[in-house]
């Protein structure tokens, strides 16, 4: 019988079974940042362990770093606790060993899941763990890549494996043409929304259909990105020519003779035509128009051509207390049209929303525009250093920073708001983040999430607008 | 790893359900670079009336009257009761951490988020599945004062003290007896060092790119 891509990448990987079904799965690329990795090296070290294979681990700070003040150096992580951390995964690397560091004020430091696969680091048929939820990401090549907690970070370290149990096979395939305007992030909100944030559990997910094959590497790592805000822990595409095609050259891609041998095994890595899946689910791309999120979590989305939900329409009490709950802390009534909801700030970055492909779409919009005088920020936070010298090498800078738009360094930023950048109590923002959970983006803060065409319009509008209608 | 064979405690639901991890400890906790000192911060935004920071004084913070934990009756609680899809988002192993270092041993739900689920048995929280209808039960049930539960790992039970109400609950076995027995599971791996190095070095043969 056929096998899915999950199978394959699962069968690949098995060192040992148990009896009952736990596996011991090999890993080979481990990513690392400063915010899970500390104690997980701690650990190691009152066990008196080393790491099994260093070589496997590319790390970076991101999560802690600041977005302004570079030039002052790590004096620049004012916080003394965050320092304290970033200070210590250098200390942890350089005591330890790794592939690569890339270190804060490196050219080429970054978001994790920005970094990995624009160095080539990632790579088809890979299993790829992070101490972070959104190492779906990489799924996007043909990877069984998830996010692991600490003590995982620490048991990769020591052993170079996981304890694992075969999740099931979900396939969601999105056929047909993605209308103008309409980004991969609108496919994963539409997704979440239909299957909801739990609708994934216990699944690693295959995203197929026309309208993924179509979608360029960038998209698909932002379609994967968000496979855990659906609750599967892995989300993954099947290597085709353009996963190919964009590994070619990339620093750590295989080259010479050992290439053509890496693309031969590459191709592989996809379901087979006859493979059984435990559960489907297909959408309509053609009815997929940009999304919005109204709520406390990324289920709560709808079209920004429709209205806020009605609590008083649902049935289920626990569901229906859940909307009204989230109302109330987004300051929202029922009913209110999407395109009414007046925003505060503007975020464009993270690991779902931050490479060359999205800042060109917000560029693109916001172009000889400037953004609402009620606007209090809109700013751009760049992936990578990389993303960032090559946004600047396409003047996207000069036309985010003629807009009105702030021009930061790289980092996660204000998508989880763990440095200096966040929003204040009762802030509304338009965000290409991946989490609208309360206090996310601070304490009090109201996110919605969308695309980063759409953060661009709300950004120029003052309010959501339909990306579609702006020429 | 802290062992989990038998638990007689007290019950303090959360009736809210896709309960993520950024509510369970918020993300200025996660600085820091120890294991321990979460407890205090733990629901810390709806817990308190002010928003906390790391270093604070918590007992001098204004506690939220409207938050069930707070209520007297369940302090030294030791079993959350929750609601579906509990830990869900972001992977920080601070959330069992916090959870655990708050007191609670246990937590009862009808689903939870995959990562979240798998960290907290490395912790010695043992995160039970029951059906949504008895989870709406024990929320019934919970009303009464000075509820309590005994969750039996072992036998795979959760009970009322006096055996009335009892549900079996499953679990997977090689889970169940690393945390009955404390186990570490990274010494219980190592024993197969022998087989991952056999599979490293016929990897590195085949595919000597992964290995550059």
């Amino acid at each position: 019988m056929g096998r899915t891509l999950y199978d394959k990448l699962w069968d690949s990987h098995v060192v040992h079974v148990e009896d009952d079904g736990t596996a011991l799965l090999y890993i080979d690329r481990h990513l690392v940042h400063e915010v899970t990795s500390p104690q997980a090296y701690e650990g190691l070290k009152l066990a008196g362990r080393k790491p099994w294979r260093a070589d496997s681990i590319v790390a970076t700070a991101d999560h802690n770093t600041p977005t302004t003040g570079w030039e002052r150096g790590l004096a620049g992580i004012e916080d003394p606790i965050a320092r304290l951390q970033v200070e210590t995964l250098t200390s942890n690397i350089s005591e330890h060993g790794a592939k690569a560091y890339f270190p804060f004020l490196d050219r080429r430091q970054g978001i994790v899941h920005v970094i990995g696969p624009e160095q080539g680091a990632t790579l088809p048929g890979m299993t790829v763990v992070c101490g972070d939820s959104h190492t779906s990401t990489h799924g996007a090549f043909g990877c069984l890549a998830h996010g692991i907690g600490t003590s995982e970070v620490e048991h990769v370290l020591a052993t170079q494996c996981l304890v694992q149990r075969k999740m099931k096979n979900l396939r969601i395939t999105v056929e047909g043409a993605l209308g103008r305007g309409v980004s991969a992030k609108d496919v994963a909100l539409a997704v979440i929304g239909r299957i909801g944030t739990a609708g994934g559990t216990g699944c690693a997910v295959e995203f197929a259909g026309s309208a993924v094959r179509s979608l360029t590497m960038e998209g698909r790592m932002t379609l994967c990105n968000m496979a855990i805000e659906a609750g599967a822990r892995a989300g993954m595409v099947g290597v085709d020519d353009t996963t190919i095609q964009y590994l070619k050259g990339r620093p750590f891609s295989p080259a010479g003779s050992e290439w053509d041998q890496a693309v031969a095994t590459w191709r592989m890595f996809q379901s087979d035509a006859d493979a059984k899946f435990d559960a489907e689910v297909r959408l309509d791309a053609r009815e997929i128009a940009p999304q919005v999120t109204w709520g406390t979590s990324p289920e709560m989305v709808v079209s920004v051509a429709t209205a806020v939900p009605d609590p008083d329409r649902e049935k289920d009490p626990v569901r229906r207390e859940g909307m009204e709950r989230a109302l109330a802390y987004m300051g929202l009534k029922p009913k209110t049209p999407i395109q009414e909801i007046r925003i505060d700030k503007v975020f464009i970055g993270s690991c779902t929303n931050s490479r060359i492909e999205d800042l060109r779409a917000a560029a693109a919009v916001v172009k000889g525009r400037r953004i609402a005088s009620s606007v209090k920020l809109a700013m751009v936070v760049p992936g990578s250093g990389l993303v960032k010298a090559q946004a600047e090498k396409e003047g996207l800078d000069k036309v985010f920073r003629d807009s009105g738009f702030e021009w930061r360094e790289p980092g996660c930023s204000m998508c989880l708001a763990m440095n200096a950048d966040r929003l204040e109590p009762g802030e509304r923002c338009a965000s290409t983040s991946n989490r609208n959970f309360e206090g996310r983006q601070g304490a009090g803060g109201r996110t919605h999430l969308v695309s980063p065409a759409m953060a661009a319009a709300a950004a120029i509008a003052g309010h959501f607008v339909d990306v579609r209608d702006v020429r | 790893m802290e062992k989990f064979t038998v638990l007689n405690g007290l019950v303090a639901p959360l009736d809210r359900a896709n309960v993520d991890t950024d509510a369970i400890i918020p993300k200025q906790f996660l600085k820091s670079i120890k294991r321990t000192g979460y407890g205090e911060n733990c629901f810390d935004a709806w817990r308190y009336l002010d928003v906390g920071e790391p270093g604070m004084d918590n007992a001098k913070r204004p506690l939220n009257p409207d938050f069930a934990l707070n209520q007297p009756r369940y302090r030294g609680a030791e079993i959350l009761l929750a609601r579906k899809n509990f830990g869900c988002g972001s992977s920080r192993e601070h959330a069992p951490w916090a959870l655990r270092q708050y007191g609670f041993k246990c937590v009862i739900a009808p689903s939870y988020g995959d990562i979240f689920y798998n960290n907290s048995f490395k912790n010695g929280l043992l995160p039970v599945v029951l059906t949504e209808s008895q989870v709406d039960q024990l929320f019934y049930d919970c009303a009464l004062p000075g509820f309590r539960l005994v969750v039996d790992l072992d036998r795979q039970t959760v009970a009322t003290p006096e055996g009335a109400t009892s549900y079996r609950f499953e679990v997977d076995p090689s889970r169940r007896h690393s945390l009955l027995n404390g186990l570490d599971e990274i010494g219980l791996t190592l024993r197969h060092a022998d087989r991952i190095r056999e599979f490293e070095a016929r990897r590195k043969a085949q595919l000597p790119w992964l290995f550059r």
